[in-house]
Parts: structure tokens; C-alpha cells; sequence
């Protein structure tokens, strides 16, 4: 089996041709480097105020202390984020939780979605996700239910991410998740409702080492369709690698060679905290497609560095298509501050 | 004038002045730099143990050993905790290194956000969790002399690991001497699977801190804090030791209060001529006695100063010497930076200027109240000390001081054993008249004339004679109480040492730390050692028996249980003990501290269990202060799951040599991972130690004493001065110049003769109630009675020999002037 050194340990490689069986596939892959189940939505209060909303929780195995019998050796880190992009209020609402899995206090399920790290969980009940955030200034309680089949990226659920067959993941989508619950504000809860969109992607080789980060969208279209696009750019400002794949509303999928995704900045947004400049409006063409994206609030930045160690972008976003609104979704900036490192 | 009328007398006697100012400063300058120490120590400490806890609301101790990391969960978990940090701390063992380096193994997600002084800023995540890497504070670098990327190599068990220095703590210099390193790594590398030592809690806004504690219910063993409440802690702990300094202190200021009474009183009687002038010339009573009370004040002020001084230069050279903890080893790992207390300059320098006010009350009224027609004559001698008090106030005071040593402690402070001590001395002062015309009734009438003279002269004016003897009782005294008390406690350690050191030999894995011990395979190893007849293995560790007090030693030592009765310094019959019970082992401090006696059953928490005992003996320990229980080891093991040891002690067989045993062992354990001593090595260095804490004693004796002779002297000038008239009319009616000396001689021998006499008994007095009231209620330690003879005797015979010549040139110089003109100032 092909495996990939750090520290320590060797780390198995994405290989294509191996089917991703589920529900076992929806659990952790403690073996692989990183692992993530990433929601991304928008909701709407009873008064019409509309939020964007992230929460994601991290796998990481640093291949440390493998072989302790200490029930708190690092051998498997749980990292989760969460934000509430407010317009009203300007700027993301955000919070962190990192621990190493163990002791019951944090740990990650093998066999389906279930991870917790403290009072933050995500599991997956029958087609339903649920998930409860008890962040410092706010709280997240939501259920996420599934209204369409999943969906595999790449070759049947294998992404490329480089040049090379290793740089891949392991990666499906869960477009149109139907959104319900509560989120609270500093206290005052709110009923919401919305939709949202689940990533689940786990790999040892994610990113090239000549890379400085990716960009990222995922569109759920008000019509029933869902659009996945990325790229991968390089330090010197290249792109490494490209991807994507769209599903009609009857359900067909197509799936993007690296040459047909583009994506196009339209306009900058500066951070006055860590001074990255984010292509926070992009112009994304995909296939004989071309779709604009417009931020809910061009401050979505999410300084990650007490946790993971990094700074991005990750933004409520607008799509429209020839000038029609055309439905809602998130885009993710990666790498502009310092090159990304997992 | 006023100013010259103020500094002319001082600078007339400038070597009394000076001793004055001297014995002043002293006792100034020994309290404040005690207060000093201690105070820089605490803040220290406290700053410590609050920059370890961060931003925890509070923080739940378990023993040495750790608990199970199940309660950490429980606690993390608990409603109303917004983050739980565990916490593993061990005093890991250097080799090549008596003092241990205390590792902190935490985890870095959780610290991170609770204790953030203890990770250094722009670190790797990744370095924070590997098995072999440490941070260290600023302090523990510079203590080791490494740097980020060297190696530190610690002992664990009896193997060494080396740890890659990753970086220094961010933490401010207040942290002390500590490493950090994953907890993971620290429960793998120290063989402490499964345990933590401490759960540091910050707590969800709007929790109630005293209410969450008080319904923590916490395991047995185990104790929840206020990290601020730390140095509360510790500063109870060394209090018994402190007031005790302060005490030492308090008795530097009262010598010199004493000497400044007996200085102004000479300077009192050789003006007494000039003060009768400035009455006549218009000078109130008020303004005399202001003028000698400020004289006595400029002697205080200058005192204080140079004693506030002083003391700020010893608590530096103590504190770079000996440690923050003046050597009692309560501070370890801390660097303390002197912190100046203005309350503590203001009450010791205060002490000062008023010990040396008081001092000169007495003669200050005294010349005010002679009336100045009679004081201009010469020799108004009897009035002038006839103001001693009627001889019932001293017999109360010293009763008083008698019923003061039956008190108990008042907060743990012999309060009234101090008091009773403060008592006898005064009472026995004041019962001085009486106690001299008792004893100068008892002296047969000389045939020679000097001699008889002097008897004679003594007789008619006990008064003065007790005026002579006040600062030679009160010197003697506290030397006497000082040394038979030091003497009994050094023969009772030596005899302790004795006792409880009836090895050939002795192991250790540490002298500090608890991160070196010895395997069950180690023993096994040990044990087939050749030459070895037999070998008993010690393991220690710390229990919790109240959690409102420190926590007391467990010793648990192979077969205890058989051989108590031949191998325990015990106090006391062993107790007929209920077989189905194990059986405890209480030293002298924990049976007094927490109210044991034998046959009574204890609570022994182990391994996060309470575990029942019954107390069989009582036994003297100098060693732990906070007390200890020993148990036998195989109930320990049995109870506690831990066959590891720290100790042993070995005796060999015959033929065999030490050397040729440690250099066996040494082939087992590996050189310099264990340290070996012999009885008599331990002794010594026990021995040494015992006498460096007592240094300041032996100081405070010798000033005492020269105090004593200078306010002998002063006493006796100011009398011979006062008797001018009496040498010259025996001048006068043909009595030689020698003869007087002689007389002035006898007189001297006499004084210092009563004076030893009731110097000595007093001081046996006072050295009961320091052992048995003072040291039980302090350090609840017991000793045995014990009279340096020989050296009380030597002591007797110089110090009677000092007094004499004192006396002799004492009146000598009184004597300067020429007889007629003595007789003539009778005008």
C-alpha cells in the first residue's frame, strides 16, 4: 500500500478505483493526515435577516506519540470553527475549539459522522445532521436534512489536487441540506431556516508544497442544481490545478476537466486586521457556464491562527448568472496572508 | 543649644552611644530582614502559583503521586466549568543535580487558552506535542546554562532521557524554575499512565466560585483553591518559623532598650549637676525629661536607620546564601526579587526608635523629679534609683509568667509561651531589690577590709545593686535559656539521627524531586547485590489528611510492623492495636497536629480511597515539619497499587566495605543515578545543617552578653561616680587607692555573682518554657532536657571574671579625680 512519511509515521495515500462505501465512508479516517466535514449555508430569521453560517470540524493525525499508552497522546487532533456572517453586524462572529481526541472529553466516530470536541458535536442520524455550537458570544443549534443523493467529486469520490495521482482526496458533497434551529447572538435565540451545503474530504497529500492556497465554491442554486469549483494556486501566483463538477436539477452530474474552471477576481477586499487582500467578488466560469459572485459582506475573514494556524476567507456569497439572482452559496479564500499550511 | 545639650552627652560616651545605636540596629535590622525575606518569598510564590493557573478560577490539587485522569473528565464535564486544563507536575530528577527541575506536562489546547505565560509565542504547534521536547521558563535556563536546541537530560526511575529544548516560555520571570512539555509525553516518559497531578478550572460566567467549591465533594486526597489563595498557604507554613525570628528580634530591642536605660541613667548621675543648673536657670521637669527622653530618641532614630539598612543588606546576602526560606527549605525553584514592605520598615524601625524611648524613660523622669537644691550637691545617690517598684509587681509578673507557659497555642502560635517568657524576665527584674537584699543578707561578714567594705556597702543599697545586676540577669538569662534550649534540642536530633539511622548504608534515587525511583525489578536487582544482609526499601510520597492543612509525608518502609518497638524513636507505649485494622505509625507533629492519639483510628487516603488505620505509636520526627505517617510497606503496596521505592537502607555483611557495595549497586542502577550515605555522612550534614539555622541564635547570645558587660559597666561607673564623696573620705581617713580598687573589685565579684546566680536560674526557668512550650506549640516537636554543663560553667566562671574587671574599670575611671576634690564638692 502506498503510504506517506511524517515524523514517524507513514500515512496511506488517496488511490482512485477504490468505491467509498457508506454510511461507513461518512465516519473518520484516523489513518489519513487530514480529514474535514465542512457545512456551509444560509439561513433566515422569522424577520426576513438574513445570516451565513459555517461550522467545521477538523480532523489532523500529526503522527506523534503513536505508540503511548498515555490516554493523552496526541495521536489524533479535533480543531472546529464556527461563524455567523451578520451583515447588520459588519464582520464575522467567529470561535474555535481545538483539542486532541481522547478521555471522551473530544473524540471523532470511525463509522459514521460523529465528532465532538467538548460542547461543539456534528452527527449524522439517519440523513439528518445535527450539529450544537456553544460559541463564546453565540450558540448554534441546527439540523441539516438531506433532500437530494450525495454527491461524489472527482472519479467517483477521488479529487486531484495536483499534477501528481498522490495529491488527491477523498471528497463527496451534500448540496441542498434543508436548514432549521436556532442560532443565538449574544444571548437572544432566533429561529432560522435555510439551506446549506456539506463537504467531507479526507486525504494524507492535500496540497502540493509548492502551493499557497486554494480557492473554493460551492453553490446550491435556487432551481435544485449544485456547483463545486476550486482551484489550486501556486506561490508564484499560477494555478497548480483546477476542478469542479455541477449537477443538474434532474440529477445528472458533469464533472469539470482542469482547464474548464476559471475563476476571475472582480474586486478586492482588504483586511484592516492582517492586511490580506481577498478577490472577495469573483467571476466564476465553469463549463459553457458564467457566474458572478457577490459576498454578503466583504468582511468575512476568520483568523484562525489560535487553533490551526491560518488566516482565510470564508464568505456568504450571492450567485448570479447573466444578471438573474440565481441562488446562494460560499466561497473560500485560502493562502492570502501567509501560504496555507495543513 | 538645645542641639549641643542634645549631642554633648552622646558624643561624651561615644562607645556606649555607639553600642546603643549598635544593639538598636540589631534588632531592627534582624526583624526587617525576616519580614523582608519572607514577604519577597510569598509574593513570589503567590505570583507563581497565580501565573501556573492563569486565568483559572480555581485549582484542584491532588498528592505527589497524581490521581486518576477520570476526575479530570469528571471535572471538565461538570456543569458550570467553561474549561478544564489538566495539569501533570513532576520534580524531575537531573542527574549530576541535588535540586530537582519541576516538568509540567500539559495539554497545549487547553493551557493555550487558560495559562498562556506557559507556551512560548510563535512556537509549532507540533513541537509542543512530541514526546521528547521541553520549553523551559527564562529562569530554569538560566539556572541549567541550556538554550533552545540543546539537549536536558532528566532521570526517570533510574534511566535517563534526553529532551530537546524547543524554546523559552513566554511566561513572565515570576514562574520560576519550570518546563513544559505535553502531558502525554510527561505521563509516558515519567511512568505516570493514567494520572494527573493537578485540574486547573476557569469557571462559565456567572458561577458562583465558593458555591462551586463547596459542592465539589472532591475525592479523597484531593483539595480545590483559589489560585490567589496560594501564598496564604505557604505563609502559614513558615509562621511558626518566622515568629520565632521576630521573637529573637524583639529580645535584640529589649537588650537594647536595656542598654540605652542603664547608658542614660550613668549619663544621668555625671550630670546631675548640670541638669540641677538648668532647673535653677529656669528649665522645667517637662523640658528636662524632653531633652533626655530626645536624646534617647536621636539614639533610636539613628538606630533604626542603620538597623532598617542593615537589614536590607542581610536579607540580600541571606537570600543569595542561604534561599528565601533562611535555610528551612520551605521555597524551592523560586528566585525570589527583594521586595521592600514599608509596612515592615516603618513596624520594625518604629520597634527601634521606641525601644530606645522606653529605654530612656526611667532615668529621663528620674532627673526631672530630683529637686534641684539637693542634686546640686554631689551624691543625691539614693534618690535618684529608688524609684524600683515595689517587690510585689515582679513576684506578679512572675507568676503571671508562670500560669502564661500552661496556656495553649492561640492560632497555632505559642502566643503565651512568648508572653510567659516576656513575663519571667520582667518579673525578675523588677523582684531584683528583693531578690538582692535576700541574697546580700546571705553573705558572712569578711575579715578584710576591702572585702568587708564592700559587703557592706552592697548591703546598705540593694537598690543600686539591683540596678548594677538588671542588664547582667536579663543578658545571662537569655543566653542561658538560649543554650540549654539549643543544647537539649541538638543532642535530641543527634540522638533522633541515631535512632532512626541503624543502616550500614543508604540509597537514595533523589534527594529532591519524585521523577527518580526505584522499580519493582530495580529492588529485585538490588536486593541479589553481594554483601548485602539485609535491605529495607522506603517509599514516600505526600496524604492529605485535612484539606484546610499542608499535606503530611506517607512513609512507607519495609517491615515496620515487626521491629516498631526495637527501631522507632518512639514516644510512648505502643498501643494494643484490633488485628483486623492495619496499622499506622504517627510522628510527635501529625499526632498533636490533627489529635491523634494511639489506639484511635485514621483515615488514609490512597490511590483516591480512604483507607482505615489504626494509630499504634507515636514517634519523634525532626524532620517533617507538617508531620508523617509511616505504614508498613506491604500494606502500602497492597493499598496504594505502588511497588516503586525511593530509599533504602542496608546492612552488610561482614567483611564487606561500603565501596564494595556502591560500586555493586552502581553496576546495576548506572553511575550517578543514585546517591549513596552513609549513617555517619548523614549525621553530619544533618548535624551541620542544624547549626547553620542556629547561627543567628549563637549571634544573638554574644550580643546579648557584651550588652550585659557594657550596661554592668555603665551601672557600676554611674554609682562609683554618685560614691565620690565615700572614696574620698576613706581617702581621707587613710584607706589606700588599691584598697578601694579591691573594694570596688569585691563589689563587682558580688554583683556579678548574684547576678549570675539569678541570670542562670532564670534562664533554666525560660529554657523550659522554650522547650516545652515554645517548640511543642510552634513545630509540635518534642525534646529532652539536656544542661550543657561544661560550657554553662565556662560560661559562669568568664562571665564572672568579665564582670569583675568591668567593675574595677568601671570605677577606675570614675575614680580619675583627685580625692580632695571629691570631698570638697560637698560644699
Amino acid at each position: 500500500m502506498a503510504t506517506s512519511a511524517f515524523g514517524q509515521a507513514r500515512y496511506p495515500l488517496v488511490r482512485p478505483g477504490v468505491p467509498l462505501v457508506f454510511p461507513r465512508d461518512h465516519g473518520a479516517h484516523p489513518d489519513f493526515r487530514t480529514e474535514w466535514w465542512y457545512i456551509t449555508g444560509q439561513v433566515r430569521d422569522a424577520r426576513g435577516r438574513a445570516f451565513g453560517i459555517q461550522i467545521t470540524f477538523f480532523r489532523n493525525r500529526p503522527g506523534l506519540q503513536e505508540e503511548s499508552p498515555s490516554g493523552f497522546a496526541p495521536k489524533q487532533l479535533l480543531f472546529a470553527h464556527a461563524a455567523i456572517a451578520d451583515p447588520t453586524h459588519g464582520k464575522l462572529r467567529h470561535d474555535q475549539r481545538a483539542a486532541r481526541a481522547g478521555l471522551g472529553l473530544a473524540e471523532v466516530s470511525p463509522t459514521t459522522t460523529a465528532v465532538h470536541i467538548d460542547d461543539w458535536s456534528l452527527a449524522l442520524e439517519g440523513e439528518r445532521y445535527r450539529t450544537r455550537i456553544a460559541a463564546d458570544t453565540f450558540t448554534m443549534e441546527l439540523t441539516f436534512s438531506a433532500t437530494q443523493p450525495l454527491v461524489l467529486q472527482g472519479d467517483r469520490g477521488v479529487s486531484r489536487k495536483g499534477p501528481r495521482p498522490e495529491q488527491s482526496s477523498y471528497y463527496y458533497s451534500r448540496p441542498h441540506l434543508a436548514t432549521t434551529g436556532t442560532i443565538a447572538i449574544d444571548g437572544k435565540p432566533a429561529s432560522v431556516q435555510g439551506v446549506a451545503w456539506l463537504d467531507h474530504e479526507w486525504s494524507s497529500e492535500y496540497l502540493a508544497p509548492e502551493a499557497q492556497g486554494w480557492d473554493w465554491v460551492g453553490l446550491n442554486f435556487d432551481d435544485g442544481g449544485a456547483l463545486m469549483a476550486f482551484r489550486i494556486r501556486l506561490r508564484d501566483g499560477g494555478i497548480l490545478w483546477s476542478g469542479g463538477s455541477r449537477r443538474d436539477p434532474q440529477g445528472s452530474v458533469r464533472v469539470f476537466a482542469p482547464h474548464e474552471v476559471r475563476f476571475e477576481p472582480l474586486r478586492t477586499w482588504r483586511s484592516p486586521r492582517t492586511g490580506g487582500v481577498y478577490p472577495v467578488a469573483m467571476r466564476l466560469r465553469a463549463g459553457d457556464a458564467s457566474f458572478d459572485l457577490d459576498p454578503l459582506m466583504d468582511d468575512q475573514e476568520l483568523d484562525a491562527r489560535p487553533s490551526v494556524g491560518t488566516v482565510y476567507w470564508e464568505g456568504a456569497v450571492r450567485v448570479r448568472e447573466n444578471g438573474q439572482p440565481r441562488g446562494h452559496g460560499y466561497l473560500e479564500l485560502t493562502g492570502y496572508v501567509r501560504p496555507l499550511k495543513l | 543649644m538645645t542641639g549641643r545639650l542634645l549631642i554633648g552627652p552622646i558624643l561624651q560616651h561615644p562607645g556606649r552611644s555607639l553600642l546603643c545605636v549598635v544593639a538598636i540596629a540589631l534588632g531592627v535590622a534582624l526583624g526587617f530582614a525576616v519580614q523582608l525575606i519572607n514577604g519577597s518569598a510569598i509574593s513570589e510564590f503567590t505570583r507563581a502559583a497565580q501565573t501556573l493557573a492563569g486565568k483559572a478560577d480555581v485549582t484542584v490539587r491532588g498528592p505527589r503521586q497524581g490521581f486518576d485522569e477520570s476526575i479530570y473528565v469528571d471535572l471538565a464535564r461538570r456543569d458550570g466549568v467553561a474549561l478544564a486544563s489538566p495539569a501533570l507536575e513532576v520534580d524531575a530528577k537531573l542527574p549530576g543535580r541535588e535540586e530537582p527541575l519541576r516538568v509540567i506536562g500539559l495539554d497545549v489546547f487547553r493551557a493555550g487558552r487558560l495559562q498562556p505565560a506557559l507556551f512560548a509565542e510563535g512556537a509549532d504547534l507540533l513541537d509542543s506535542l512530541r514526546a521528547d521536547t521541553v520549553f523551559l521558563s527564562p529562569a530554569a535556563m538560566g539556572w541549567l546554562g541550556v538554550k533552545p536546541g540543546d539537549t536536558l537530560t532528566v532521570q526517570s526511575g533510574l534511566a535517563r532521557h534526553g529532551l530537546h529544548v524547543a524554546g523559552a516560555l513566554t511566561g513572565e520571570a515570576s514562574l520560576g524554575r519550570v518546563a513544559v512539555m505535553d502531558i502525554g509525553a510527561a505521563q509516558t516518559l515519567f511512568d505516570r499512565i493514567g494520572r494527573v497531578s493537578r485540574v486547573d478550572l476557569r469557571l462559565a460566567s456567572g458561577v458562583d466560585v465558593e458555591r462551586f467549591v463547596a459542592a465539589l465533594d472532591l475525592a479523597p486526597g484531593l483539595t480545590a483553591e483559589r489560585p490567589r489563595d496560594a501564598g496564604t498557604a505557604t505563609d502559614r507554613m513558615t509562621r511558626a518559623y518566622r515568629v520565632n525570628l521576630d521573637v529573637l528580634a524583639l529580645v535584640a530591642l529589649f537588650t537594647g532598650g536595656l542598654l540605652v536605660f542603664s547608658t542614660q541613667a550613668l549619663s544621668v548621675a555625671q550630670r546631675r549637676a548640670q541638669i540641677a543648673l538648668l532647673r535653677v536657670l529656669g528649665c522645667t521637669r517637662g523640658q528636662i525629661a524632653g531633652l533626655l527622653l530626645a536624646e534617647g530618641l536621636l539614639l533610636g532614630i539613628v538606630g533604626a536607620a542603620l538597623g532598617l539598612a542593615g537589614g536590607l543588606a542581610l536579607a540580600r546576602i541571606a537570600m543569595e546564601i542561604v534561599g528565601a526560606d533562611l535555610g528551612a527549605g520551605y521555597f524551592r525553584g523560586i528566585a525570589p526579587v527583594l521586595r521592600v514592605s514599608p509596612v515592615a520598615a516603618l513596624t520594625f524601625g518604629g520597634l527601634g526608635v521606641v525601644a530606645a524611648v522606653v529605654g530612656s524613660l526611667g532615668p529621663a523622669l528620674e532627673a526631672a523629679r530630683a529637686a534641684p537644691a539637693a542634686a546640686l550637691k554631689s551624691g543625691d545617690d539614693q534618690r535618684a534609683f529608688a524609684a524600683l517598684r515595689p517587690p510585689w509587681i515582679g513576684i506578679a509578673c512572675l507568676g503571671a509568667g508562670a500560669a502564661a507557659s500552661a496556656l495553649p497555642p492561640v492560632d497555632d502560635l505559642p502566643v503565651f509561651g512568648y508572653l510567659a517568657i516576656a513575663a519571667l524576665l520582667m518579673g525578675t527584674i523588677l523582684s531584683l531589690p528583693a531578690l538582692t537584699a535576700f541574697a546580700l543578707a546571705r553573705i558572712p561578714t569578711a575579715q578584710r577590709i576591702p572585702v568587708a567594705l564592700a559587703i557592706e556597702q552592697l548591703r546598705a543599697r540593694p537598690a543600686q545593686a539591683a540596678l548594677s545586676l538588671a542588664a547582667i540577669v536579663a543578658a545571662v538569662g537569655l543566653s542561658v535559656s538560649m543554650a540549654v534550649m539549643v543544647s537539649s534540642f541538638r543532642t535530641s536530633v543527634d540522638a533522633w539521627l541515631e535512632a532512626v539511622l541503624p543502616a550500614d548504608l543508604y540509597l537514595r534515587s533523589s534527594s529532591g524531586g519524585d521523577s527518580a525511583f526505584f522499580t519493582e525489578s530495580d529492588q529485585a536487582r538490588i536486593r541479589d547485590v553481594p554483601g548485602i544482609a539485609r535491605i529495607e526499601f522506603l517509599r514516600w510520597q505526600q496524604v492529605l489528611l485535612d484539606p484546610q492543612r499542608p499535606r503530611v509525608t506517607l512513609l512507607a518502609r519495609d517491615g515496620v510492623d515487626l521491629d516498631a518497638e526495637r527501631r522507632l524513636p518512639l514516644i510512648g507505649p505502643i498501643a494494643s492495636t484490633d488485628p483486623s485494622l492495619p496499622r499506622a505509625w504517627l510522628s510527635e507533629q501529625t499526632a498533636a497536629i490533627y489529635g491523634f492519639a494511639p489506639g484511635q483510628r485514621i483515615a488514609v487516603p490512597l490511590n483516591g480511597r480512604l483507607h482505615e488505620f489504626v494509630v499504634a505509636g507515636i514517634w519523634r520526627d525532626y524532620a517533617r515539619q507538617n508531620g508523617a505517617v509511616l505504614i508498613d510497606r506491604a500494606i502500602y503496596t497492597a493499598l496504594a497499587d505502588d511497588r516503586s521505592a525511593n530509599d533504602a537502607g542496608m546492612w552488610l555483611t561482614a567483611g564487606t566495605t561500603s565501596a564494595d557495595v556502591q560500586s555493586a549497586i552502581e553496576a546495576v542502577t548506572g553511575k550517578d543515578a543514585v546517591e549513596f550515605a552513609t549513617p555517619g555522612e548523614i549525621r553530619a550534614v544533618s548535624l551541620s545543617i542544624f547549626d547553620r539555622t542556629f547561627t543567628v541564635t549563637y549571634a544573638l547570645e554574644a550580643a546579648a552578653v557584651l550588652i550585659g558587660l557594657v550596661g554592668l559597666s555603665s551601672a557600676i561607673g554611674s554609682q562609683v561616680l554618685a560614691r565620690r564623696r565615700e572614696f574620698g573620705m576613706l581617702r581621707h581617713v587613710g584607706v589606700l587607692r588599691g584598697q578601694i580598687a579591691r573594694m570596688l573589685a569585691t563589689e563587682g565579684f558580688i554583683v556579678a555573682a548574684v547576678g549570675l546566680l539569678i541570670g542562670v536560674a532564670l534562664g533554666f526557668a525560660m529554657s523550659l518554657v522554650l522547650i516545652h512550650v515554645v517548640n511543642r506549640q510552634s513545630f509540635h516537636w518534642g525534646m529532652q532536657l539536656h544542661v550543657p554543663v561544661a560550657g554553662l560553667a565556662l560560661f559562669i566562671a568568664v562571665m564572672l571574671m568579665l564582670s569583675t574587671i568591668t567593675a574595677v574599670f568601671a570605677g577606675r575611671q570614675a575614680m580619675a579625680g583627685d580625692a580632695v576634690r571629691a570631698v570638697k564638692e560637698d560644699w
